[in-house]
């Protein structure tokens, strides 16, 4: 580590530690304010209330710590079981959601040892580089004051200049020290924190659980309608066809004697039919599983992808086997829609693609030089990226300044079978 | 004229060899798998190979890949590739030898049966025959081939679809010597030296196709 990010790493640990104080000041008043709406939540109609909002106010509070502690690198995630079904219209049910939910009286037993620890090693943290900084700045006062009962570091009192002066390396050494340990003292804080703030084994098995309701919901509705589409285009493309072709051939037979020539312009206007038919079962077949993705997995699916594209598109792959065929789909149709993406926004002239994968995770990139700016927020096509990987518990990330580039990421944990011989 | 046939559909090779026996070409062996394919190629020698490129046992592309093969035996062994879709992709693997004799079409192109032999028997001539598609597909790129206009493009769709200067003439409702000076053009904006015809054709499609 250089001198220069160690300074920035201890300086910023000082900062933290203030705020720190100031928040844990503020455990207390939560956590009167809180026992005073547990006990009055039997109070019809207000008491619902005020359990409700003072809930929300310890879970803010451990909100704050939790964001502290990412700062320091320390993960706390959310341990909150989400509300019950029609939990907002009923009180009863609100309040017994808040009430068994261990993760609330996990936060509430945190507030006042929380408020020790983080108060002491907060004070301490910011104490010593402060007096450090006295011993360097304030070395005119030391000076002038070094005849008077008065004192600096090892010397208490300073008996002469000579020793006030020695206030300066003093206070160097100090304010170093503080530096140092500061950011200790607030890993040690977090990680107490972290033994009341992060959710328990349980606690993650139900997040887990609701996760995969969520997303197994999203992952079948996002089916049915896929099927539905199918179907309707199915019904009213290519079948609707195939029954004019019939017709067409039918009238065709029944022409062929008495007038051979208009016979044979009907078989000729089957014939375009089918035709029409092929090429709308064939791009229909592109939308549910393209063939070249059958053929050649991802990598050439992609490479086939970039070359239909306006931009300029590289791709790399370096995936030593097939994936999965869902996780193939998948990812394929998420690739698909973001360079879709570019291509209606970005205005890139150039475009790369890499694949690949590693522990256990297949990770793509998709990249432009375009103009950024892109808001997931914003239009359905991100939003349907994320909902297509989230049923194999993928994840994507966004990065896309105003003024570009933009960068796609796509994480994927699956398994590679071993290549096809 | 001696054919291999390589399709799994019993309905379409039997209906393949059919219609090529009707003009007059003499199907040497029609094969329904992708490992029969090799030796049958390797051992016939056709004067053209008709192959699928999906082929069991994976059916994946061992149809395609069998053709690259056996060109690598045979330089300019002519092969016309048929499928239910076509890729850019594939077209440019074909042709990455920069010789003569590829085809590749949809399978749907068979029903215009006489427009079908005659590419046939153009690749089986050392030509190329790539389908409408592809060359749409490529079409939708703009970039690298900006400095031809747009009738020296249309043009050299005409040519990679594998059409004589006289039938693109036809179609373009010019003379044969207009469409001959459209493609010097077209050739010295692509930067190709003067060489024999033919193979200039096959490295401007190529071109085309990895441009």
């Amino acid at each position: 580590m250089t001198s220069q990010a160690w300074s920035r790493g201890g300086v910023t640990a000082v900062v933290d530690s203030l705020l720190a104080v100031v928040l844990a000041m503020l455990n207390v008043p939560v956590f009167l304010l809180w026992v005073i709406g547990l006990l009055l939540s039997p109070v019809p109609v207000l008491g619902v209330e005020l359990l409700t909002v003072t809930t929300v106010v310890v879970r803010w509070r451990a909100d704050r710590e939790r964001v502290l502690a990412g700062r320091v690198g320390v993960l706390i995630r959310r341990p909150y079981s989400p509300a019950p079904p029609g939990a907002e219209n009923d009180s009863h049910r609100q309040v017994r959601w808040i009430i068994t939910d261990p993760a609330t009286w996990r936060d509430v037993s945190w507030l006042l040892p929380g408020a020790l620890i983080g108060l002491v090693l907060g004070l301490i943290a910011v104490a010593i580089p402060l007096y450090g900084l006295c011993g360097v700045l304030l070395l005119p006062l030391w000076l002038s004051l070094a005849d008077v009962w008065f004192g600096y570091g090892l010397f208490w009192p300073t008996g002469n200049t000579a020793e006030a002066w020695l206030a300066l390396p003093q206070g160097l050494v100090i304010l170093g020290a503080g530096l140092a340990v500061a950011p200790l003292l607030r890993t040690t804080d977090v990680l107490f924190a972290q033994l009341f703030l992060s959710p328990t084994a349980n606690a993650e098995l139900r997040l887990r659980v609701a996760h995969l309701t969520t997303t197994r919901a999203d992952a079948i509705d996002a089916q049915a309608a896929e099927l539905r589409r199918i179907e309707r285009d199915l019904h009213d493309g290519a079948q609707a066809r195939m029954v004019s072709v019939g017709m067409t051939i039918g009238l065709a037979e029944r022409l062929v004697r008495q007038d051979p020539n208009a016979a044979l312009q009907l078989l000729a206007e089957a014939r375009a039919s089918s035709t029409a038919a092929l090429v709308e079962l064939r791009q229909l077949v592109r939308g549910i599983h393209p063939p070249v993705l059958a053929e050649r997995g991802l990598e050439g699916a992609v490479r086939a992808l970039a070359m239909s594209l306006p931009v300029r598109t590289a791709v790399t792959s370096d995936l030593p086997g097939r994936l999965e065929t869902p996780v193939e789909s998948a990812v394929y149709f998420a690739v698909a829609e973001a360079l879709a993406n570019m291509g209606r926004h970005s205005r890139a002239r150039a475009a790369w693609v890499t694949i690949y994968h590693d522990g256990g995770v297949l990770v793509v990139e998709i990249g432009d030089d375009g103009v950024g700016g892109a808001d997931p927020e914003r239009g359905t096509g991100l939003a349907g990226i994320t909902r297509r990987l989230g049923a194999f518990d993928g994840t994507m990330a966004l990065a896309s300044p105003r003024g570009g580039p933009t960068v796609v990421t796509m994480e994927v944990p699956c398994v590679l079978s071993s290549p096809r011989i | 004229m001696r054919v291999v046939i390589a399709e799994d559909l019993t309905l379409l090779r039997d209906g393949l060899t059919r219609l090529l026996q009707a003009f007059g070409f003499d199907v040497v062996e029609a094969v329904d798998n992708g490992p029969a394919l090799l030796p049958a190629l390797l051992g016939h020698r056709p004067d053209i190979a008709i192959i699928d490129v999906r082929l069991p046992p994976t059916h994946t592309d061992e149809g395609l890949k069998a053709a690259i093969a056996a060109r690598a035996e045979i330089p300019g062994l002519p092969v016309l590739v048929l499928s239910q879709h076509v890729e850019p992709l594939y077209a440019r693997e074909l042709l990455s030898d920069s010789t003569g004799g590829i085809g590749y079409l949809l399978k749907e192109r068979i029903s215009d049966v006489e427009q079908f032999v005659q590419a046939v028997r153009q690749v089986a001539g050392g030509g190329t025959a790539f389908d409408p598609e592809v060359v749409a597909q490529l079409l939708t790129r703009h970039e690298p081939l900006a400095a031809l206009t747009q009738r020296e493009l249309e043009v050299l769709r005409h040519i990679a679809e594998g059409r004589s200067n006289a039938a693109i003439a036809a179609r373009l409702f010019i003379t044969e010597k207009v469409v001959s000076k459209y493609i010097n053009n077209i050739f010295s904006k692509l930067g190709m030296p003067p060489s024999e015809d033919d193979n200039r054709r096959v490295l401007a499609v190529l071109m085309f196709l990895d441009s």
